[in-house]
């Protein structure tokens, strides 16, 4: 991938001279060529060769701890969720080669989906191939002609994708102003039907929303909630089941979406709810139905390691304090971080600009230590970040590593 | 209320996100002749939108490209 898109376009004038259609993507081509003049590692060509445990890879040559991977609570490599998948793959083979409403609904697929039923203590779940697909779906689905779905300007990209796909009216407010929200909830002409759209943690700064009260106005208003708890699922919440729960407000969340993709340890999406009529969507749900289902190995590791997660206090102590550790740890050795308390698993660290994030970056790399390079346009106000996420299987002492790996970066490329 | 008084308040609105001293016409393009990003783009809209106690959604924003467009959808959408 990285060495084929680092040239401008060739040609540049098709027949009759009619542009090429690769042409409105030169700007970014150039800003990648910038980039990489500067002799930095590229950041979007990393290539992990061996992974040797939910916290430590080789990546590009040099064993290295992982900072960046949303494996929160280190499922990869549990024992019981190895095993399941081993197992389905004798059992049902490598793949359903079909879709859910036809030849792709498996045991594995039912049982993963009561796992969610019963860790969620909700009456519906729907399981999706991927975490963006259940966004897409759901949104696109429910929201039509006529409504309005009034959603936080910080949304995840597969929100604002299921809004476009979908034809309601789309009505964005600064994020977590609650004012703001309000103010547009408000201005919604009568008997429109209203879809407010939450997150539980915003993954770029790793903050929270304050869902209490905004679930609180959204209901006043008369819409339903949806809330995207991809980067909570495991960790927040007594049970794991969010910010929501954690807050006290989960049972006034009509759609909780989240993924497997992060604590469960696998790939896929999913769709929990108490709405008596949810089971409609299995038949109308376009990324539901014209897609394969997730092969047996997937659906069985994901419900052995929902399962799990029900009994993982120990795990999730563990893992704040890994996040209360970096966080006192960076911002006392005079690092910006995205939010002023430890709020989630995701640390951020705010950079001056691409360039020296770049290098921040690259320093860190060659320390042994693997964070996500965030830049513009995935980020809020063109920031350019290096985003933390940790793990429960990070040991204290590879905290306090990660620490010192980051001060001498930092001092080496002048940031602190 | 009429195109020539929603414009007034408009003009006074931009001022603050006119950081370069455009001089602003009907012809002046937001992103092109403003450089507006998408956060601007939200201020300037909210900014709009409690001016006017209305919702501007983005499909509506898709349609608008210049200033002349926008004081005609504000008109059109005070009624």
């Amino acid at each position: 991938m990285t060495d084929a898109i680092s040239q401008p376009d060739r040609p540049d004038t098709l027949e009759g001279g009619t542009k090429d259609l690769f042409s409105k993507f030169d700007p970014l081509i150039q800003m990648r060529e910038n980039l990489l003049a500067s002799g930095v590692e590229d950041p979007f060509g990393l290539v992990m060769e061996k992974v040797l445990s939910p916290t430590t890879a080789v990546c590009n040559g040099r064993e290295t701890i992982l900072l960046g991977t949303y494996n929160y609570m280190g499922m990869t490599f549990d024992p019981d969720v190895i095993a399941a998948g081993k197992q389905a793959f004798d059992d049902f083979g490598s793949g359903t080669t079909g879709s859910r409403v036809l030849n792709g609904t498996y045991a594995g697929h039912k049982a993963v989906e009561e796992a969610l039923k019963e860790f969620y203590a909700m009456d519906h779940a729907m399981v999706f191939s991927t975490g963006y697909q259940a966004n897409l779906g759901i949104i696109s689905t429910i929201a039509g002609k006529g409504d309005y779905i009034v959603l936080d300007i910080d949304s995840h990209a597969s929100i604002w994708d299921g809004c476009k796909m979908g034809d309601a009216e789309v009505v964005p407010f600064k994020h977590n102003d609650l004012d703001a929200m309000e103010k547009r909830l408000r201005r919604i002409p009568e008997g429109a039907g209203k879809l407010v759209i939450l997150e539980g943690v915003y993954s770029m700064m790793g903050d929270i929303a304050p869902l209490k009260e905004m679930i609180a106005v959204a209901k006043k208003y008369g819409a339903m909630v949806l809330v995207d708890e991809a980067h909570s699922m495991g960790f927040i919440g007594p049970n794991g089941r969010g910010v929501a729960e954690d807050q006290g407000v989960l049972d006034q969340v009509d759609f909780v979406i989240g993924t497997f993709s992060k604590s469960v340890g696998t790939v896929g999406g999913f769709c929990v709810s108490n709405h008596p009529k949810f089971e409609i969507l299995r038949l109308v749900c376009r990324p539901y139905v014209f897609t394969a289902s997730l092969p047996p190995s997937v659906v069985h590791t994901a419900s052995t390691s929902i399962r799990k997660l029900m009994h993982a206090a120990d795990k999730r102590a563990h893992l704040w304090e890994n996040s209360r550790t970096l966080h006192a740890g960076l911002t006392q050795r005079g690092f910006t971080l995205g939010t002023k308390t430890p709020q989630s698993a995701i640390i951020s660290v705010i950079m001056p600009d691409l360039e020296r994030g770049a290098m921040m970056w690259e320093a860190l790399l060659h320390e042994g230590l693997y964070v996500n390079l965030a830049r513009p346009p995935a980020t809020p106000a063109g920031m350019t970040l290096l985003r933390c996420s940790l793990c429960a299987a990070h040991s204290a002492e590879q905290v306090q590593t990660i620490i010192g790996m980051f001060e001498r970066a930092g001092k080496a490329v002048g940031i602190i | 209320m009429d195109r020539e008084a929603t414009k007034e308040r408009i003009d006074a609105l931009i001022e603050p996100f006119n950081k370069k001293g455009v001089d602003v016409t009907d012809a002046t393009r937001f992103t092109d002749d403003l450089e507006f990003d998408s956060l601007t783009v939200m201020d300037f809209v909210a900014a709009i939108e409690d001016e006017f106690d209305i919702i501007i959604s983005m499909n509506q924003q898709a349609e608008i490209e210049n200033y002349g467009q926008l004081i005609d959808a504000v008109t059109k959408l005070r009624g």
